[in-house]
């Protein structure tokens, strides 16, 4: 497979947030601006490329009726991995994404890319799926922590741009339904043709 | 290469083999990121402690003490600061459960008299952009707070007839900081006046 086009399918064709609609939780629910939405679409994209790396370097001698189990385990070591080296290394950010980062165990983009590319590829292709895959959902994540940022609270990675207050709704659970909706709307008119 | 039949050896063995490396894996790190999370918390504490407080030489004890408030559940921590042989004033931390999101932990850090020196902010899960302006340089709701005794100062928002201006658009994080600093008055004067000091 062309490795470029398989590392560039993560960001518009097969964006999982915006095209296949994977791990919305997080999504929804830590994007209230664009450095946490960052933080999590990096973490998530950390733990990613490792589970694609192992999945893929063990899938021939995981015997098929417990690979399930095996990647899992997998998942939710590196996931750990993450939760305390954030912890030690970035206490600010940890205490912002805080229950969401234990919760990357049950992101099923996670287990899906596990389960539908990387037990089915090669180490590299694995690695490159798991690198664009990741970035893809940082990007949709980030988008979005931007546009609620600005409109919720008018700044911009925690810079302000305007002395008002925002629109409070866009900082507000419902604001994450009303932006990521409008942004797959727009996503659907740019790449249909 | 054609993928393994399954069988009972081999799916045990593997389970085995893959849980063991996981479990000694996460050993490591966790042994290797011990020390910082313990470091980052205990700096996180001593400057909330330094910023709510005059300045001070040492604290007495330590590792603070921990006061049972009259009403919550949990106990505050009270960290006593002398210069010298002279007390300056007492970091109470404190509590409380009115968040819009639940519990958060608040420093207040009051004078020997009562008086309010300096508040911050410890750890809290309040909406980015609304509640989160109580903490220190998002916003002027703190600084309120400072040089004022509760005892003519009442610590509700003025929404309630107290004298505590509400954060725009977030007066439950507001009325829930003012609870935790009542909070930590209450039991810093109940103990003055119980002469345990």
């Amino acid at each position: 497979m062309n490795q470029w086009k398989n590392f560039t399918k993560g960001f518009i064709k097969e964006n999982p947030v915006f095209v296949l609609l994977l791990g919305l939780c997080p999504v929804l629910g830590v994007t209230t601006s664009a450095i946490n939405g960052l933080g999590m679409g990096l973490a998530t994209t950390f733990v990613l490329v490792m589970s694609n790396t192992v999945v893929s370097l063990i899938k021939n001698v995981i015997p098929p009726k417990v690979r399930i189990p095996s990647y899992i385990v997998v998942i939710a070591s590196f996931v750990t991995v993450v939760d305390l080296s954030m912890n030690a290394y970035l206490p600010a950010l940890h205490a912002q994404l805080g229950l969401f980062i234990p919760l990357i165990v049950v992101n099923c983009l996670v287990l899906g890319r596990a389960e539908a590319f990387a037990s089915k590829n090669s180490l590299g292709s694995s690695i490159i799926d798991g690198l664009g895959m990741g970035l893809g959902f940082a990007f949709a994540l980030t988008l979005l922590g931007a546009v609620r940022e600005i409109l919720g609270s008018l700044s911009i990675f925690g810079i302000p741009i305007a002395d008002a207050d925002g629109m409070l709704v866009f900082v507000l659970a419902p604001g994450a339904f009303l932006g990521l909706a409008y942004l797959i709307a727009l996503m659907r008119k740019f790449t249909k043709n | 290469m054609a993928q393994k039949e399954s069988n009972i050896l081999n799916m045990v063995l593997t389970l085995f083999l893959v849980t063991a490396t996981a479990a000694l894996t996460l050993g490591f790190v966790y042994n290797a990121t011990k020390g910082p999370i313990a470091e980052a918390k205990q700096q996180k504490l001593e400057q909330a402690i330094s910023k709510v407080l005059p300045e001070f030489d040492k604290l007495e004890p330590k590792e603070g003490i921990r006061v049972k408030p009259g009403n919550g559940t949990d106990s505050l921590t009270f960290y006593v600061a002398y210069k010298g042989d002279k007390r300056v004033g007492t970091a109470v931390r404190t509590y409380t459960d009115q968040g819009f999101s639940g519990r958060f932990w608040i420093m207040v850090g009051f004078l020997p008299d009562g008086t309010i020196n300096n508040t911050a902010v410890l750890e809290h899960k309040e909406t980015p952009g609304l509640g989160d302006k109580m903490e220190a340089g998002k916003g002027d709701f703190p600084k309120q707070f400072m040089g004022k005794n509760p005892e003519n100062f009442a610590l509700t928002v003025t929404k309630d007839g107290g004298d505590v201006d509400a954060i725009t658009a977030a007066t439950i994080s507001s009325r829930a900081f003012c609870d935790a600093a009542q909070r930590a008055y209450n039991t810093f004067m109940n103990k003055k006046e119980g002469g345990t000091e």
